[in-house]
């Protein structure tokens, strides 16, 4: 955020679908097999070879694009754009050109911290296109030698193109979460960034607040290579920086520069210009003769609609308000996926106690995820477990600190909460056992007495550590009550 | 009749009878291949062995009374740019002069299913663009009937084949009439299917939209049987006709009772050749005597077919052949030798001190696909890849592409018309017969003038075959060409056949 200017963000953002084969052929998708060793004469665009659509990669645009708020037109094709590269076998990318499979939608996103106003970020468009192939360039001095993997070839991509309708990093990194969040409950994507399941090319750039009645652009900028969201948050900043010194310096705006392309580079935290050739691409679209067009129904697209899963937004919204617990909450338990929430509602439902649930699932079980470096679905207390332990901390069976010994023992085990406590000769202790050890304590510590007497609360402190000691079982809470209480008669 | 002048149809009566075995038949054509075709130059390989091999394993699955392909035993030349697997396929190019495919084009599947005996691959125009086989980068091909003619083209090789009785089935594809223009020069009958009718999976691509498979052969039963068994639909092909394939062996037989030929008034104007009109209208006559009723009609959007292919070929052209880049198969030059060159053109640049134009040099990749292609190609494939790029390229592809693209659909309405009142259209397969060789190499645009009957049928995506329906003075064969709407196939077989039954033009060879 600036003074002098706003940052005009918007993103194109590459999924890979989680098909089992390819766009156009039957090879397979799986990420890391020895090169090569997933292709056929389709993908490798061997003369003769012909494309056939896979049915699959198509259902599952279709459903990103009903959750995306996308208009699905009956009718769509396929175009080629053609240029040269050497992971590119074919000459051109089957892609989609002037009628997407779908356009015309947007995205809700929300700060649960309140850092930015909610807003609805527009999409252009979302539509399918095959893969290039990867080419791996050998560094090692005096070679030049070039090796290329098609195994990648020809993988479903859908590219979402979004409005220039972010004003932060911060607004495009939660745009990012949120089409992540939504691709990854829809399971039309794994999203993952290291595997390049989900990339990210952003454009930006700013609007120079001036005393002339009509703002200043800067050129725009696109960025590449960011493989993190942290590196498109960190991107997206330096660039604003860089791009408001250089308008100081050169007075250029985006009527005297056309878009250019930089690189991030994540070791040195910076944007570095990439090579460009003078003339502009031409890529040279033309529908593709060997694609016969999709048509798609409005009854298709509606079955999709109406199957589609309950999204984020909705279960963020449904816990805060269903189960009371603060938006905070319900955006952690949401971000970390299907399987948290299911848990989380579990435990909820279980237990009776929605914020309890909430501490714990946030606190707890995300700690020894994070510590273990396991997914959610990895953890190995069910919430039927831990509700057994929570149950027991509601009965007062159990103090919050031993519960916690507990817990870890539980992870170890697949015990429940009272054979474990009952193992480890955790037992509630009755009223009247509270009363005689309170009385007990009390008559040892006369200052402690006088202490409380006089209103020096933490006194009660000391007889607490006393009386755990003589039986670990009891609940500070309570026993803190009865000494006040019993001090008051005295 | 030696065996190699018998037809499919009778070799296999004759092969069922066994009255003769299918190695006795392929020995007569691999005899008659050696005897001629360093004259003719129709192959640019002969697979003798392969040939023997399936010849006799056919012959011993009929003997032991085992059940067999439609095609079982019958001897039949592909054209080469029908990908066959562990054989190499060249599309007459340097470009692919050792592509070896690891798989076979569904039709060449199909008619190995079909027991054919595939005796060799026919030599063609380079990538099937050119009007007389004479762009082949790997061989010349002569008409039969005059070694210093011209046998026609794209399917020249495929064409000549017949003609000089090598073999009595031939594969050939047309894209703007690559199959009837040459089986017109060569006096033998050539079908183009509708499009979609045939799986163009592992055929090596020209124009996508435009490229049809389809046979050729000396009689309108060869044909359609041969049709028969190539055709269906293909799941490996988007763009097949998924329609069940009709048994033209079947009906070819039946007469069609109340034919109405339609008559394009504008086929017989101007640059269509004398005699070719007089054999065209003579086959018309025969038609009415036999009771066809013959209407004028018209294709007013007819005369911007060549316009139009020569827009729409291209485009997908130069797409198409982007993928022979060298940088995965086909014809690679010498790398040393590149850079070698390139790096002399950097130093000369740096001494003279032209800095801007040392920016603008190739990279050595990108001077690998240029030196690669420009050693690759042949002019004729150069001109239309640079046509294509050129029509598709950003501010002229309104211009030149889209507009072609809706001239096309009216050429198509034109036909929709046309089939209401009429059955069948007829005229000249080509304006001319044959021509000499060399005659129109430095002229493409009268080359490509050959094509005017042929390339709408292709815009439009419907049938169209060509028959040998006369000679002129000079003892050359003249082709009937005649459409007919999209997947009525039949009623082009039968029409030949009626015509074959009633004339004797089909069975005239020449002397070899």
């Amino acid at each position: 955020m600036s003074d002098q200017y706003d940052i005009i963000i918007g993103l194109e953002v590459h999924v890979q679908l989680q098909t089992k084969t390819k766009l156009f052929c039957r090879c397979s998708t799986t990420f890391g097999a020895s090169p090569n060793t997933q292709t056929c004469p389709v993908c490798l665009g061997m003369p003769g070879s012909l494309p056939v659509m896979n049915r699959e990669a198509f259902q599952l645009a279709l459903k990103t694009a009903c959750a995306l708020n996308l208009n699905v037109p009956r009718f769509t094709k396929w175009d080629r754009k053609n240029y040269y590269y050497p992971d590119l076998p074919k000459g051109y990318q089957i892609s989609q050109f002037d009628l997407p499979m779908s356009e015309d939608g947007f995205l809700l996103i929300r700060d649960p911290k309140g850092q930015f106003e909610p807003k609805k970020v527009g999409i252009i468009r979302a539509h399918l296109e095959e893969d290039a192939g990867k080419s791996m360039h050998d560094e090692v001095a005096g070679k030049a030698d070039t090796r290329i993997d098609l195994n990648r070839t020809g993988t479903p991509l859908l590219e979402i193109v979004s409005q220039p309708d972010m004003r932060s990093p911060l607004e495009a990194k939660a745009y990012l979460n949120e089409l992540k969040l939504i691709l990854t409950y829809l399971g039309v994507s794994d999203c993952n960034m290291q595997e390049g399941s989900l990339r990210v090319d952003a454009n930006v750039n700013l609007h120079i607040k001036s005393e002339e009645p009509k703002k200043v652009a800067t050129p725009i900028v696109e960025i590449k290579n960011m493989n993190s969201f942290r590196a498109v948050e960190r991107a997206i900043a330096y660039e604003a920086t860089r791009q408001y010194d250089e308008w100081q310096e050169t007075g250029k705006t985006i009527k005297d520069a056309p878009k250019t392309t930089r690189g991030w580079d994540d070791a040195a935290q910076i944007t570095r210009p990439q090579r460009e050739k003078e003339e502009s691409s031409d890529y040279r679209y033309f529908p593709d003769p060997d694609l016969a067009p999709v048509t798609t129904t409005a009854e298709e697209v509606e079955a999709i609609q109406n199957a589609l899963c309950e999204l984020p937004m909705a279960i963020r919204d449904r816990l805060h308000d269903g189960y009371g617990i603060p938006e905070y909450d319900a955006d952690v338990i949401v971000n970390q996926g299907q399987i948290a929430v299911d848990y989380y509602e579990a435990l909820a439902l279980k237990t009776g106690d929605a914020k309890m649930s909430s501490n714990w699932v946030q606190q707890d079980v995300l700690r020894v995820l994070k510590e273990r470096d396991l997914e959610f679905d990895q953890f190995p207390i069910t919430a039927e477990r831990l509700a057994t332990l929570l149950k027991a901390i509601m009965n007062k069976e159990i103090d919050t600190t031993r519960a916690k010994d507990v817990f870890t023992q539980m992870l170890e085990s697949d015990k429940d909460a009272p054979t474990i406590m009952a193992e480890m000769g955790i037992e509630k202790v009755d009223d009247s056992a509270i009363d005689d050890l309170a009385r007990e304590v009390l008559e040892a510590n006369p200052k402690a007495v006088e202490d409380l007497k006089n209103g020096i609360q933490k006194a009660v402190g000391a007889l607490i550590g006393q009386a755990k000691k003589k039986n670990p079982n009891i609940d500070p809470g309570t026993f803190r009550a009865k000494c006040i209480e019993l001090v008051k008669d005295m | 009749m030696a065996l190699y002048e018998a037809s499919a149809t009778q070799l296999l009566s004759q092969l069922e009878s066994g009255e003769v075995t299918s190695v006795e038949v392929t020995k007569a054509c691999l005899e008659q291949i050696r005897k001629h075709d360093g004259e003719v130059g129709a192959f640019l390989k002969v697979m003798d062995d392969k040939a023997l091999a399936k010849a006799e394993e056919v012959d011993k699955k009929r003997k032991a009374g085992e059940s067999v392909g439609m095609l079982a035993g019958v001897p039949v030349a592909v054209k080469d740019l029908l990908c066959t697997e562990r054989e190499v396929t060249t599309c007459a190019s340097k470009m692919l002069e050792n592509f070896v495919p690891p798989y076979s084009s569904t039709v060449v599947k199909k008619l190995e299913q079909a027991d054919a005996v595939i005796i060799g691959k026919t030599n063609m125009d380079e990538f099937a663009m050119g009007g007389s086989t004479e762009n082949s980068a790997l061989g010349k091909t002569r008409n039969p009937w005059n070694t210093s003619l011209v046998p026609g083209g794209s399917s020249g090789g495929a064409a000549a084949c017949l003609a000089a009785r090598m073999v009595p089935l031939s594969i050939g594809t047309d894209t703007g009439g690559s199959i009837r223009q040459p089986a017109s020069f060569c006096g033998v009958v050539g079908l183009k299917p509708t499009y979609g009718r045939v799986s163009r999976f592992g055929l090596i691509a020209f124009a996508s939209s435009l490229d049809q498979i389809g046979p050729m052969a000396r009689t309108a039963e060869d044909t359609a049987l041969f049709l028969e068994a190539m055709s269906g639909y293909d799941p490996n092909d988007s763009t097949s006709a998924n329609v069940p394939c009709p048994l033209f062996t079947q009906t070819v037989d039946k007469p069609l009772e109340g034919l109405r030929i339609g008559l394009v008034k504008e086929h017989f104007g101007e640059g269509l050749n004398g005699e070719v009109e007089k054999a065209v209208r003579e086959a018309v006559a025969v038609y009415e005597s036999m009771g066809a009723k013959v209407v004028d009609i018209s294709l007013p959007h007819n005369k911007y077919g060549i316009a139009t292919y020569y827009i729409i070929a291209p485009s997908e052209a130069s797409s198409n052949l982007a993928r022979f880049d060298s940088a995965h198969y086909g014809h690679r030059c010498d790398e040393a030798t590149m850079l070698e060159e390139l790096k002399a053109e950097e130093d000369a640049l740096r001494a003279a001190g032209k800095e801007a134009e040392l920016k603008k040099l190739d990279t050595p990749l990108i001077r690998m696909y240029r030196k690669s292609r420009a050693e690759g190609f042949g002019p004729e494939v150069k001109r239309r890849i640079m046509l294509g790029t050129y029509t598709l390229s950003a501010g002229y592809y309104e211009a030149y592409y889209l507009k072609a693209l809706k001239v096309r659909r009216l050429i198509r309405e034109d036909y929709d018309k046309a089939f209401k009142s009429v059955d069948i259209i007829m005229g000249p397969t080509a304006p001319n017969p044959a021509f000499a060789a060399g005659s129109k190499t430095n002229d493409p645009l009268a080359m490509y003038l050959e094509d005017l009957y042929t390339v709408t049928a292709n815009l439009a995506g419907i049938p169209a075959i060509s028959v040998p329906c006369g000679m002129t003075s000079d003892g050359l064969p003249v082709g009937v060409h005649m459409q007919a709407p999209a997947l009525e196939e039949d009623r082009l077989l039968r029409a030949a056949y009626m015509f074959q039954k009633a004339t004797d033009w089909h069975s005239k060879s020449p002397s070899m």
